[in-house]
């Protein structure tokens, strides 16, 4: 259901661009995804399969792309991967926790044909 | 062969800009949103009752709700002193700026001051669905257990006050609360806590504080 919306709005961004760019196909699109972010691969190339039918972008790869989480100490700048219930800092115990990395939801790049070569 | 074209564009950025008329048109009717997440059966429904309850006469309230099937309906509602407009989700896991968009156009805004918009009970998906609310509250319950800030953290993130409900419990379930709270500490900090109880009342002045001092700064402003 979440991811349905989701691959609805890939698929807008992706044919956006690709119009930009005159595009007669789209082959590949390149996901970026943060741990943090809830998305399930699989769910999403299902609903792909189904809603890129008639468009230029059937048949396209999906490539993802997880980014792990990181967290960075504000105290202390130790740089580190939560481990399941352990999220502040292993280093000096602090709180004042930065996520900078495992957040991310981002359509990254697609691969187009352009022309009749 | 093909080339590739980078696009770097958020995936629900669709979502994100229509929130952001959400936010201007509340915004311009000075009526201050809030969007209140829960898992089901945190007690979202006995949140608002309460508070519709317990700032009627004092502030003009109108309801948006999102839930599949929920107690307190819109009869409830105008019954309490609300204005209240149902969103049928056809059974969707979260509410988004599309639904809340065509619910705002249901309600008079010119004559609200606070509009609570209860989301499908979730603690995934609603968290990457921005609404265009000006705060978004996440209501958790001790009987859900003191591990869920480390098992949704994404959900603990992007809220601006967590309400722990059903305190009245704390004697029956082993819940740490120091646990839980150092869990949402690192998630959110500095987020707006409050600790209290739906059932026996305890620790609800201190929200419908809150909540009142919320509104009547934004309309201020």
């Amino acid at each position: 259901m979440h991811e349905l919306a989701v691959t609805e709005s890939i698929l807008e961004i992706a044919l956006r661009h690709a119009l930009e760019q005159n595009a007669t196909r789209i082959t590949a699109l390149h996901l970026v995804i943060g741990q943090w972010a809830s998305l399930v691969d699989d769910s999403v190339q299902f609903y792909w399969d189904t809603i890129s039918e008639g468009t230029i972008a059937r048949g396209a790869q999906l490539h993802f792309r997880r980014v792990p989480v990181r967290l960075a100490c504000q105290s202390c700048n130790y740089e580190y991967a939560p481990a399941g219930e352990i999220l502040a800092c292993p280093q000096c115990g602090s709180v004042e926790v930065k996520v900078i990395a495992g957040e991310e939801f981002n359509l990254e790049a697609i691969d187009i044909e352009t022309g009749t070569e | 062969m093909p080339e590739r074209i980078p696009v770097v564009e958020k995936i629900l950025s669709a979502n994100d800009r229509l929130a952001l008329e959400n936010q201007a048109r509340f915004a311009a009717a000075k009526v201050f949103a809030i969007n209140v997440m829960a898992s089901p059966g945190a007690g979202k429904t006995s949140l608002i009752e309460q508070t519709v309850r317990g700032l009627t006469g004092k502030l003009r309230i109108g309801m948006i709700n999102g839930d599949i099937a929920t107690s307190f309906d819109a009869d409830r509602a105008q019954a309490a002193g609300a204005s209240a407009v149902q969103i049928n989700t056809g059974g969707d896991c979260h509410l988004d700026a599309v639904m809340v968009q065509s619910a705002i156009g249901q309600l008079d805004l010119a004559s609200l001051d606070l509009v609570i918009i209860e989301n499908v009970g979730n603690l995934v998906c609603p968290a990457d669905f921005k609404l265009g609310t000006q705060k978004s509250v996440l209501v958790a319950s001790i009987p859900e257990g003191d591990d869920k800030p480390y098992k949704y953290p994404g959900m603990y993130r992007g809220v601006d006050a967590v309400v722990i409900n059903k305190i009245d419990l704390l004697p029956y379930v082993s819940f740490r609360m120091d646990f839980f709270k150092k869990g949402i500490e690192v998630l959110n900090p500095g987020v707006t806590q409050f600790e209290l109880s739906c059932r026996s009342g305890e620790g609800l002045p201190a929200w419908l504080d809150w909540l009142e001092a919320q509104v009547r700064a934004f309309r201020k402003a």
